[in-house]
């Protein structure tokens, strides 16, 4: 479920940053409140190495013939409590990200919201610990963990949509995305809700003052006071993007608000304008004409386009022709660029030994 | 089992490459991270139908990978395993959008194809910075450069020992998926009924490891705080790294610079 730096716009990226490090704040400071940071910190590390590992562990599914692997989200919390739970969540999609390209740095702050934010704040406090209101009892831990995962799951797929959706990087419509999310999902949150009840029941038999312990110890968390945290992060930011947006509207097409609602008619203006504008800049070369390609080909396509000539004005054979020789001539430069660095660090190499 | 041996050899492999010293290794920490944000930023910014205008930013890994002495291969297969997802959701613009917005060779071009097109190459771009900034900084470093943007000690600190402790955890993952598959062959995980058992074991182990290792610390003089050893300094060449790369970006974000190099080039090839 890692989103992709390329599946995001600047303003969704910086945006979902902004919320990250709100919690991540907020966390850190309860942590310390707590005055257990000194303890907690090689327990988080160490704890954030085993969700790691652990999750290169597969498990095969009763009667699919398919395999799943544990998250970890819920488990980091029901070991150490949300605030500590987020913050190795958040440092373990991290190290995924700078070493195994699973998710990007821009689409981090995505990625510990969808993971992080909803296991650790929304479905541990509201789900799983009302469930061990009561003490831990072998069926409270098998219910509590499946709704809880479940629940956590759901919520950050449909983040993942909505942050695609609003990044305007997909033209799927709205509602087969979520049709195709949210089910396979749902898969995913069952594994990972009955690994994660195998697990916390064996180690509570075990070891109930481990699952016990630091849940207590880590206190309740006030969802009002991270929500809120969260909207002003969010309208700040949402504010800053949008602006800097509209002042430079011909080729940023990165508004939230252009891309919400209104892609279908926004699409064809952001490349007429980007296209005219491009028209514009290379007009006064003097070398630039090549209207016998462009005339050439246009008669070809003019009776079957002439009502798309008419919405898409900027449509031209030449510009289209001039952006493919370049383009492919940047790449070859590019690689020009690379053979020649190796050429000369070799040569620097040789005569080092030399 | 392929899956954590191969965990094991990726990072590794990445440690070591982050171990060369080359003039870009040599750079501070703080502008490579600074570049790298910079340079994802841009080439996610760039609009869905923008193919030819991207293309410049193809010269910073190219720059970086050679200049470090980087090899191409693993870095490239690495990438490759993360297109999937990419590919999954942007495979289904061409059946959406089906407007003609470039005609090549009298051939029209739909904005789908286009867009596609397009989110592949930032995937591969962005995700390619991203390993070269770990292959040429090392997470110490970047740890370090991390601290100086403020980012507080204890994520900082909890970020080094997770790290740490990963090639640690990851053997013992693979010793026990090892022991597992070889009593119980041909399975295609491990079975339901010892899902609990096998991992709780292995998290109390954990667990012990983190007690043990906390007593270590405190028996060493651990107050809090990680000391990481000398601090570099930024030099006027971290500087320059930062300065001309973030105008590059700029440069290429606000001129299509393909299509300038390409209308000179067909105006005088006709």
């Amino acid at each position: 479920m890692h989103m992709a730096d390329a599946l995001i716009s600047p303003a969704v990226g910086g945006t979902m940053w902004a919320a990250t490090v709100g919690i991540t704040a907020y966390s850190i400071k309860k942590i310390q409140d707590d005055d257990l940071s000194d303890k907690m910190i090689p327990l988080m590390g160490v704890m954030g190495a085993f969700v790691f590992a652990a999750q290169m562990i597969n498990f095969s599914i009763p009667g699919t013939g398919s395999s799943g692997h544990l998250g970890g989200g819920l488990l980091l919390s029901a070991l150490l409590g949300p605030y500590a739970g987020f913050l190795t969540m958040a440092s373990i999609l991290l190290i995924q990200a700078l070493f195994f390209a699973d998710g990007g740095l821009l689409a981090y702050g995505c990625n510990v919201f969808n993971l992080g934010f909803y296991t650790c704040f929304i479905a541990y406090p509201l789900i799983y610990k009302r469930f061990m209101r009561k003490g831990y009892a072998p069926a409270r831990i098998f219910w509590a963990s499946l709704i809880a995962a479940i629940i956590g799951l759901q919520l950050g797929a449909f983040s993942v949509v909505l942050e695609t959706m609003f990044s305007g990087k997909t033209e799927l419509p709205f509602g087969t995305f979520v049709a195709l999310m949210q089910p396979i999902h749902l898969a995913i949150g069952i594994v990972e809700g009955l690994a994660t009840a195998a697990v916390v029941g064996f180690v509570w038999k075990a070891r109930p003052e481990i699952m016990e312990g630091h849940a207590q110890a880590a206190g309740a968390v006030s969802i009002k006071k991270v929500i809120t945290g969260l909207a002003v992060a969010a309208i700040i930011i949402g504010g800053v993007f949008s602006w800097f947006a509209s002042t430079h509207p011909d080729g940023l097409e990165w508004s939230m608000f252009k891309t919400a609602g209104t892609e279908e008619l926004e699409a064809p203006e952001g490349i007429y304008q980007t296209m005219s504008d491009i028209q514009g800049k290379t007009a006064f070369l003097p070398d630039y004409n090549f209207k016998a390609t462009e005339n050439n080909i246009e008669k070809t396509n003019a009776a079957e386009s002439e009502t798309e000539e008419a919405s898409w004005p900027a449509v031209s054979s030449g510009t289209s022709l001039a952006g493919l020789a370049g383009g492919i001539l940047t790449l070859a430069l590019a690689a020009a660029t690379g053979f020649f660095i190796n050429m000369l660090k070799k040569r620097k190499n040789a005569a080092g030994i030399a | 089992m392929s899956n954590i041996t191969d965990s094991i050899y990726k990072m590794r492999f990445l440690d070591e490459t982050a171990d060369k010293r080359t003039p870009v290794h040599d750079l501070h920490p703080l502008s490579k991270l600074l570049v790298t944000i910079a340079y994802v930023t841009v080439v996610v910014s760039y609009g869905k139908y923008d193919v030819s205008k991207l293309l410049p930013l193809v010269f910073y890994p190219v720059v970086i990978l050679f200049s470090a002495e980087i090899p191409l291969l693993p870095l490239l297969k690495r990438t490759l395993a993360v297109m999937p997802l990419v590919i999954g959701i942007g495979v289904f613009n061409p059946v959406f959008d089906r407007e003609t917005i470039a005609v090549i060779f009298g051939l029209p071009i739909s904005g789908g194809w286009i867009s596609f097109i397009s989110l592949l190459l930032k995937c591969v771009l962005t995700v390619l910075s991203a390993l070269l900034l770990v292959a040429t900084t090392g997470m110490e470093r970047i740890s370090f450069a991390l601290r100086m943007l403020f980012v507080p000690r204890i994520f900082v600190m909890q970020l080094m020992l997770t790290y740490r402790f990963i090639s640690v955890l990851l053997e013992e993952a693979a010793n026990i998926w090892n022991s597992y598959t070889l009593r119980a062959p041909r399975q295609k995980g491990i079975s339901h009924q010892v899902w609990g058992p096998l991992l709780g074991q292995m998290l109390m182990r954990t667990y012990d490891r983190a007690q043990r290792v906390y007593q270590a610390m405190v028996l060493r003089g651990f107050n809090g705080e990680y000391n990481t050893g000398s601090a570099k300094q930024l030099l006027l060449k971290d500087f320059l790294y930062l300065a001309s790369w973030v105008a590059f970006f700029a440069a290429a974000r606000h001129y299509n610079i393909p299509l300038f190099i390409g209308s000179i080039l067909t105006g005088v090839g006709k």
